[in-house]
C-alpha cells in the first residue's frame, strides 16, 4: 500500500469509527477525511459542515447542482483554495490521518501527492513531452533517459501513447480537445501521486472522448484514489463507487452509488438523481 | 411586411455606407500625412545618403553635406538604445510580475504603484532629463567619484555620458514596458498558473517556466515600443550624455556621446548658413529614420520568430 510516508504520519492509522452513512465501510482504509469543514468566500458560505471519509482506491463522485460546494470541495484537497483572497476555511481535512491544513505542511509535497485535472484540458503550451517531462524534472529528475522513460509510462498508462508517440515534440496544443484531457491526465500520473481529483474532467468533451476519458478512470482506478466532480449523472453512476450529493453547501448523502441511484434515502437526492431539479 | 424590411434595409444601408466611408476617409488621411512627411524627407535627403556620408564623421565641416559624416552619431543613437534596453526590460518585467501574479490588486500598494507607473508616463521628458542630470549625473555619479577617485578633482562619473543617458531614457520608458508586460500578463489563461501549480510547482517556477515564456511577446512588443520612443527623444538626455561634438567614438559607458536626434536639433538650430546646411539636415533625418526602423524591425523579427517558435515548438 502506497501511504503518504514523507509528508504526514509514517503509517495509516486504522480509523476505528465507522464511515459515516455507508454500512459497507469496514473504516480501515479512509485515505481522505473531513471533519465539520465550513468554507466560505467573503461573506459567501460555500461549504457548511461537511463531515466524510472517502476510502482509499476508489472512485468517489461529488454530484449535486451547480453551486452547491462540490468543486470547492474537491479544491479543498490539494489547496487550491489558497490561492484565492478572502477564503476562510474551518474545520479539519486530514489526508491519512494527517492534517493537511496545519502550519507545518508542506503544500508543494502535498501537491505532489494529490494530483489534479481540471474542468478544462490547461496543457502547458510547449511540447507534448515537455508537459510531462515539466515537473517531474521540477521534482528532481534530470537524467534524459529515466525522463523519456516515465513520459512514455505516463502515456501509455492515459492511452495516449499511440496516438502522440510519433509526434512528441510538437506542441500539445495541436491535439484534440480529448487527447488534451488524456494529456493532462498524463501530466498528473507522472509525479506519482496518490489521489487524483478530477473537477469535471469530461465536461468540455465530446461522447467519444468522454468514454475514452471514463475508460480511463476505471483502469487508474486500480492504483489510484479518485475524486471526480460531475454534472453528469450517467457517468457518476458508470464510473463511481461511492457517490455524494451536495446541495447549498452541504453533504446531503453520501453512500455507495447503486444505493444512490437506486434506494437514495433523502427526497432531495432522489429528486436530484431523477433529474427533478438541478 | 416587405416593404418594411426594405425601407429598414435601405435605411441601414445608407448609414452603413456614411460610416464606412467616415473611418475610410481618417484612414486615407493619416496615411496621407505619414506618406508626405516621409515622403518630403527621402525625396531632399536620399540623394545624400552615400556610403560615404554613412561612414565618415563629424570632423571635417559639421554642417556641409560634402564633407560631414554621420558614423559618430549612428554608434552613439544604437549605442545609447540597446544601452537603455539592458536597463529597462528587466527592471520593467520584475514590476510587471509583481503587480499582476504576487500584489493583491486591491491593496493600497498596489494602486499607489500603479498610480506612479501611470503619473510617470505623464511627465514631460525635459522632466526626466533634468532628473536625470540631477540624480544620475550629480548624485550618482558625483558620489562614485567621491569614492572611487577621492584624490582626482576631474570627474570619471560625475559627468554627462552615455550610461547616464541611457538610464534617464530607461526611467522614462519604463511604464511603457510595464504596461505591456502587465496585459501579455493578464491575457494567459489562469488555468495554465493552477495546472503548473497543483504539480507541486513553486510560484516562482510557474512564473519562470509557464508564465514568462508565454509572455515573452508581449514584452518585446513594450520593448519595441520603448526603443521607438527613446531613439527621438532629445530632452532626457540633453543634459545627461549627448554632446555637441566629439572627436572620436565613446570608448567607455561613462564617455558622452553625440546622438542623430540631438544632432538634428543642432544642424537646425546652430548652422550660420542654413541654405547649405538643409541638404544635410534631410540626409541626416533619413539616416534617423532608418535606424529608428533597423531597430525596430529587429525587435519585430525577434518576436515574430519566437511566436512562431512557440506555435510549432519544432
Amino acid at each position: 500500500m502506497q501511504i503518504m510516508s514523507e509528508i504526514i504520519v509514517p503509517k495509516l492509522n486504522p480509523i476505528t469509527a465507522d464511515l459515516g452513512p455507508s454500512p459497507k465501510n469496514n473504516g480501515a482504509d479512509s485515505l481522505i477525511e473531513t471533519e465539520s469543514l465550513s468554507l466560505s468566500y467573503g461573506s459567501n458560505k460555500a461549504l457548511k459542515n461537511v463531515s466524510f471519509k472517502i476510502r482509499e482506491r476508489v472512485v468517489t463522485a461529488f454530484i449535486g447542482p451547480s453551486g452547491c460546494g462540490k468543486t470547492t470541495l474537491l479544491r479543498c484537497f490539494n489547496r487550491m483554495n489558497d490561492l484565492i483572497d478572502n477564503v476562510r476555511i474551518e474545520g479539519l481535512v486530514k489526508i491519512a490521518n494527517h492534517d493537511i491544513y496545519s502550519p507545518n505542511v508542506d503544500v508543494i509535497e502535498l501537491r505532489k501527492r494529490v494530483g489534479m485535472v481540471f474542468q478544462r484540458s490547461n496543457p502547458f503550451p510547449k511540447s507534448i513531452f515537455e508537459n510531462i517531462a515539466y515537473a517531474v524534472r521540477l521534482h528532481g529528475m534530470k537524467k534524459k533517459s529515466e525522463l523519456e522513460a516515465v513520459v512514455e509510462q505516463s502515456l501509455r498508462r492515459a492511452a495516449l501513447w499511440d496516438e502522440v508517440k510519433d509526434r512528441m515534440h510538437s506542441t500539445a496544443l495541436g491535439l484534440s480537445g480529448g487527447q488534451q484531457q488524456r494529456l493532462c491526465i498524463a501530466r498528473a500520473i507522472a509525479i506519482k501521486p496518490e489521489i487524483i481529483l478530477m473537477d469535471e474532467p469530461a465536461s468540455a468533451l465530446d461522447p467519444i472522448a468522454t468514454s475514452r476519458v471514463e475508460e480511463l478512470i476505471l483502469e487508474l482506478r486500480k492504483e489510484f484514489t479518485i475524486v471526480i466532480v460531475t454534472h453528469n449523472m450517467q457517468q457518476a453512476a458508470r464510473i463511481s463507487d461511492y457517490t455524494a450529493f451536495f446541495y447549498l453547501g452541504e453533504l446531503i448523502e453520501y453512500d455507495t452509488t447503486t444505493k444512490i441511484f437506486t434506494s437514495p434515502g433523502h427526497k432531495k437526492t432522489e429528486d436530484y438523481v431523477t433529474g427533478r431539479f438541478g | 411586411m416587405k416593404s418594411t424590411r426594405y425601407f429598414r434595409a435601405e435605411k441601414f444601408a445608407v448609414g452603413s455606407f456614411f460610416f464606412t466611408g467616415l473611418t475610410g476617409l481618417a484612414t486615407v488621411l493619416i496615411l496621407s500625412i505619414l506618406a508626405v512627411i516621409v515622403g518630403n524627407i527621402f525625396w531632399h535627403g536620399l540623394p545624400y545618403v552615400s556610403w560615404r556620408f554613412i561612414t565618415g564623421g563629424t570632423e571635417k565641416d559639421m554642417f556641409d553635406v560634402e564633407k560631414a559624416g554621420v558614423l559618430p552619431l549612428i554608434v552613439g543613437t544604437t549605442a545609447k538604445v540597446m544601452l537603455m534596453t539592458i536597463f529597462v526590460l528587466p527592471v520593467g518585467v520584475i514590476t510587471a510580475v509583481y503587480l499582476t501574479e504576487y500584489a493583491r490588486t486591491t491593496s493600497l500598494l498596489t494602486r499607489f504603484i500603479r498610480g506612479a507607473v501611470n503619473n510617470l508616463a505623464g511627465v514631460p521628458s525635459i522632466v526626466f532629463g533634468l532628473f536625470g542630470l540631477g540624480f544620475f549625473v550629480y548624485f550618482v555619479g558625483g558620489k562614485l567619484d567621491a569614492f572611487l577617485h577621492p584624490h582626482d578633482a576631474s570627474p570619471h562619473w560625475g559627468q554627462p555620458a552615455i550610461l547616464w543617458a541611457s538610464l534617464t531614457l530607461a526611467v522614462m520608458t519604463l511604464p511603457v514596458v510595464i504596461v505591456a508586460t502587465e496585459e501579455s500578463l493578464r491575457a494567459i489563461p489562469p488555468g495554465l498558473r493552477e495546472g503548473s501549480l497543483a504539480l507541486g510547482a513553486t510560484k516562482l517556477q510557474t512564473i519562470i517556466k509557464v508564465v514568462l515564456p508565454q509572455a515573452l511577446p508581449g514584452i518585446l512588443t513594450g520593448a519595441i515600443l520603448s526603443i521607438g520612443r527613446a531613439a527621438g527623444e532629445v530632452a532626457p538626455i540633453l543634459m545627461t550624455g549627448a554632446a555637441y561634438y566629439l572627436a572620436s567614438l565613446p570608448k567607455s559607458p561613462t564617455d558622452p556621446f553625440m546622438d542623430l536626434a540631438y544632432h538634428v536639433y543642432i544642424l537646425s538650430t546652430q548652422s550660420v548658413n542654413i541654405e547649405r546646411t538643409k541638404p544635410l539636415l534631410y540626409a541626416t533625418i533619413v539616416v534617423l529614420l532608418l535606424l529608428t526602423f533597423t531597430l525596430n524591425f529587429v525587435a519585430v523579427l525577434i518576436r515574430a520568430h519566437m511566436r512562431k517558435k512557440m506555435r510549432l515548438l519544432q
